[in-house]
């Protein structure tokens, strides 16, 4: 299997579709000439010419909303935006219309776009460029979320992307862009709505959201090698479908979940999923289950502050440790992990 | 005073007109009877702009408009029980009751959709155009929205794009002199709305929208013309609703005498009265097209009252295009 960046396997899998299918078309701000904010679509537009492939004037919430129109008369448009935070720009696109349109006209009409875009700290990028936002895209129906957190998902999860009939909002990760992974050869797209288990065990289920799912990853093997402790790591690639299945059946054997994001807490990924834990499988659970997750603060320049705000790999552990009695509670304040303590105990009061 | 059409023509013109405000009339009447829920924008006054507008396009070209959207839908063919039955929240309506008034939509006459977000609709028909462009069809996207509709941003960010690209869509603004409450002067700098799009590269033109004839002569030349030349044009129809912005609205930011006065120019009467003059009309056969269109209308209402609420199990159908996929795939179920 040849090995990829994250990166380099986006890339492989919009110059794949767009050859594959003339209905293809990209795009997005500087995708062209610039050749990606984050080259992305790097040699795209020399290979298939500016029809294909088109640079846009700043104009989030048009952009999106070109792409819905196109795909609703037979396109199948990928809009790339710059980051996350540039989405909110396009959120009645995104929300009022891609997702609600298939919808609001009985089925008439759909909607076969996909909008790309970044999400996450660690750039020192400050509070308008860093968030991770997929908690508010999972909220809406009618949209589908891809988070892929390795090189092989990345690109078989856009392909996927590209191909299915519904909207689909596509959430990449900058600080994994630069990462190196294997991608199977041929043209491969990974079905969403299938988690992927990163590594077995069986004394606790951590689940990992986007980038996230490699820190969870990286605090199991510490867990083994420090603590011996089993640490089952999943990851679910899509958080609409989500595949709640594996996440249950993880629990029912290790009856203990710790959830990792990097998103804010209240009302995040990891709140949703512990309310679906709690309500499916609350006698498999012999302890709460717990979040590490973003400090609930947007996200600040000065480094060591952007550090302490989103999780690494001590959090993940001692919360592990924590839902296995092995550790006393982090009262902490020591980033995100700490920020669902600090506000749970303010709740509590 | 552009020539009149065929007189067959120009009477279809007359009936659709007609058929649009007794439609008008009676949903108004339906919604006061609690058969028609949420918002309800009637376009009485607007007949002229929508019929004259629409007729200039092909049929296979596309047609974008609003929350006031019903007599787009009438005009474009959908059948009247269709739209009243939509209103009604029915199985049967033409968005199967899943839109109401605000989300009209016939995809097969190529009637893409009302939209309920002012603005909103603007980038869509310009994707549309986008679509008719890279597949290299003929088609002209006609988007139709308010005056109001003028000060989002989506207008400056698509009349640009759109302009830059050369799409072919014609963008008409429907000016009927207030953005829901707030009149023209007290909501844009510039009142004169077809200038708006010239920072844009998009040329504007000026119809009298209570015309039927004018308001067809200029998006006749406006639409050949984006055919022809591939690049957008801004049209602003001059029109006036005599009625509230919704039927949720007490009126009380204009006078009635303002009303009366527009009221003097109803599109109607003034288009009967000249073909009636010009010979192309009886006063028999202006009675006949007032008849049938109450007909039509008594048979939508029947139709609308016929046409069952959607099932229940229907709740979760259509919001995804499903494949392959088991039940259950996309949602979470917590009811």
């Amino acid at each position: 299997m040849p090995e990829l960046r994250y990166r380099e396997a986006l890339n492989a899998a919009l110059r794949e579709e767009l050859a594959r299918d003339e209905r293809v078309i990209l795009m997005g701000e500087d995708i062209g000439v610039f050749g990606g904010a984050f080259k992305v679509t790097a040699g795209l537009l020399e290979e298939f010419g500016e029809r294909r492939v088109r640079d846009t004037p700043i104009s989030e919430n048009t952009i999106v909303g070109m792409g819905v129109g196109a795909a609703m008369v037979g396109l199948r448009p990928v809009v790339e935006l710059m980051t996350v935070n540039f989405a909110l720009l396009a959120f009645d696109q995104i929300v009022n219309h891609a997702a609600h349109i298939h919808y609001m006209f009985g089925g008439q009409a759909r909607v076969p776009l996909v909008v790309r875009m970044p999400q996450g700290a660690g750039h020192q990028l400050g509070p308008t460029h860093s968030h991770c936002l997929e908690a508010m895209f999972m909220h809406v129906p009618g949209l589908l979320v891809a988070t892929p957190s390795t090189p092989a998902d990345a690109k078989g999860l856009l392909k996927a992307a590209i191909r299915d009939d519904n909207p689909v909002i596509f959430i990449e990760h900058e600080s994994l862009y630069g990462v190196r992974g294997e991608v199977p050869d041929g043209d491969r797209a990974q079905p969403f709505g299938r988690a992927a288990v990163r590594r077995e065990g069986g004394d606790v289920t951590i689940v990992g959201i986007s980038r996230m799912a490699q820190t969870a990853a990286r605090a199991a093997q510490r867990l083994q090698t420090d603590h011996g402790v089993s640490a089952e790591v999943i990851d679910p690639r899509t958080l609409r479908p989500l595949d709640l299945d594996t996440i249950l059946h993880s629990v029912a054997r290790t009856n203990r979940c710790v959830i990792v994001e990097e998103g804010w807490p209240h009302g995040g990924v990891g709140a949703n999923l512990a309310a679906l834990i709690s309500e499916q499988a609350f006698d498999d659970l012999d302890a709460p289950v717990r979040r590490v997750t973003g400090a609930d603060v947007p996200m600040p320049y000065s480094k060591p502050l952007e550090d302490i705000a989103y999780p690494h790999e001590p959090q993940v552990v001692a919360a592990v440790l924590e839902v296995l009695d092995l550790a006393p509670p982090d009262r902490q304040p020591t980033g995100g992990s700490a920020a669902v303590t600090t506000a749970s105990t303010a709740e509590a009061r | 005073m552009p020539d009149l059409p065929e007189p067959d023509v120009a009477r279809e013109w007359l009936e659709t007109m007609t058929l649009i405000r007794r439609f008008e009339e009676r949903a108004g009447e339906m919604y006061a009877r609690a058969k028609i829920g949420g918002f309800l924008h009637l376009a009485i006054g607007e007949e002229a702009s929508i019929v004259g507008a629409v007729r200039a396009l092909r049929d296979d070209d596309y047609l974008v408009s609003t929350y006031r959207s019903h007599g787009h839908a009438l005009v474009r063919g959908t059948p009247p029980g269709r739209v009243m039955a939509e209103l009604f929240g029915r199985v049967d309506g033409c968005s199967g009751g899943r839109g109401g008034s605000m989300h009209m939509f016939d995809g097969a006459r190529r009637f893409m959709g009302g939209y309920g977000i002012v603005g909103g609709n603007l980038p869509i028909a310009a994707g549309i155009g986008l679509a008719s462009d890279f597949l290299g069809t003929e088609d002209v996207t006609l988007c139709v929205f308010g005056d109001g509709a003028s000060n989002q941003g989506t207008f400056g960010e698509t009349l640009n794009l759109a302009a830059l690209w050369r799409l072919p869509v014609v963008f008409m603004v429907t000016n009927n002199q207030f953005g829901m409450g707030t009149s023209l002067q007290r909501h844009s700098a510039v009142t004169d709305l077809q200038r708006k799009g010239e920072s844009l590269g998009v040329p504007g033109m000026r119809c009298d929208g209570m015309d039927v004839l004018d308001t067809h002569a200029v998006l006749h030349e406006a639409v050949e013309r984006t055919r022809a030349e591939r690049r957008p044009l801004l049209v602003e129809a001059i029109t006036y609703r005599f009625r509230g912005h919704s039927m949720a609205d007490p009126e009380e930011y204009r006078s009635r005498e303002e009303v009366e006065q527009w009221r003097e120019r109803d599109p109607l009467p003034a288009f009967a009265e000249l073909l009636e003059r010009e010979g192309a009309l009886t006063a028999q056969e202006r009675a006949e097209i007032d008849a049938r269109a109450r007909e039509r209308v008594d048979g939508a209402v029947a139709f609308a009252e016929a046409s069952p609420f959607p099932a229940p199990e229907s709740l979760y159908d259509d919001v995804y295009v499903l494949g392959d996929q088991v039940r259950g795939w996309y949602s979470v179920r917590t009811t």
